[in-house]
């Protein structure tokens, strides 16, 4: 596997090319992409980091474990640095000689990723403020007045 | 390999702390050093008791030993890089 993490745009199609083989017929992927919104706050954009050693070992880790649990090959790949709405944060992609392993693998690794890489985000929002992102505490309730962009 | 000649009365980690809590306690590398046996309870509370910032801290955060999760009863060796982790969001 190539390297986890990057500071570059995610090279989605040299990911597909490290699962392509002649026999492997299901590919699945899975692309996580900034979004505008967080908790009913207009979001700006993002700043990714990283406890880079351990995130790029855990990643290898949690490669490891899919490709011992299904007959798949993985490759992933992780984005940090200052990202925009819309561009891609993280890509999974799993290929198998079927689309059921490559599906349940492709899932199974993008869950352990947001469970256990050490990788944290921090939003910058429409109204000048910041925040790191604490998923454990999501759905808060919004502030009492909240500057919101006209649709 | 430590020889059997030596006896380690004290443990010397790096603790390493990330976003939120790097931001509270105004700094990101620690050097620590502690009595043997040491636990990453300890290395917190001995973070805690040093770093004017780091009082913040939960008192359970997650934490890492050497790169891999570890839990606050996982003892820590001479040497040892030690990080404590705000709540992940990668992905």
């Amino acid at each position: 596997m190539s390297r986890f993490l990057t500071t570059l745009p995610i090279d989605l199609p040299a990911l597909l090319a490290e699962v392509a083989a002649p026999e492997r017929g299901g590919v699945a992927t899975f692309l996580g992409v900034v979004r505008n919104h967080q908790d009913g706050r207009a979001v700006l954009r993002l700043e990714y980091s990283a406890y880079e050693p351990m995130a790029e070992a855990e990643a290898s880790r949690i490669v490891s474990e899919a490709e011992e649990k299904w007959p798949v090959r993985v490759a992933l790949s992780h984005r940090l640095g200052e990202l925009a709405i819309g561009d891609v944060a993280v890509v999974v992609v799993a290929g198998s000689g079927h689309r059921a392993p490559a599906l349940d693998a492709c899932r199974y690794v993008i869950e352990e990723l947001k469970r256990r890489v050490p990788v944290w985000k921090k939003e910058f929002y429409a109204d000048g403020s910041m925040k790191w992102v604490d998923p454990t505490r999501q759905m808060s309730p919004a502030p009492a007045v909240e500057a919101v962009p006209a649709k | 390999m430590r020889s059997v000649s030596e006896s380690a009365s004290t443990v010397a980690v790096r603790v390493l702390l990330f976003a939120t809590y790097a931001e509270q306690a105004g700094s990101a590398l620690i050097e620590l050093t502690l009595p043997a046996p040491a636990t990453v309870q300890d290395v917190l509370r001995r973070l805690r008791a040093s770093l004017p910032g780091a009082e913040q801290l939960p008192d359970q955060p997650l934490a890492a030993v050497n790169r891999s999760h570890a839990r606050l009863t996982t003892p820590v060796g001479d040497g040892d890089e030690v990080a404590f982790l705000p709540p992940l969001a990668g992905g």
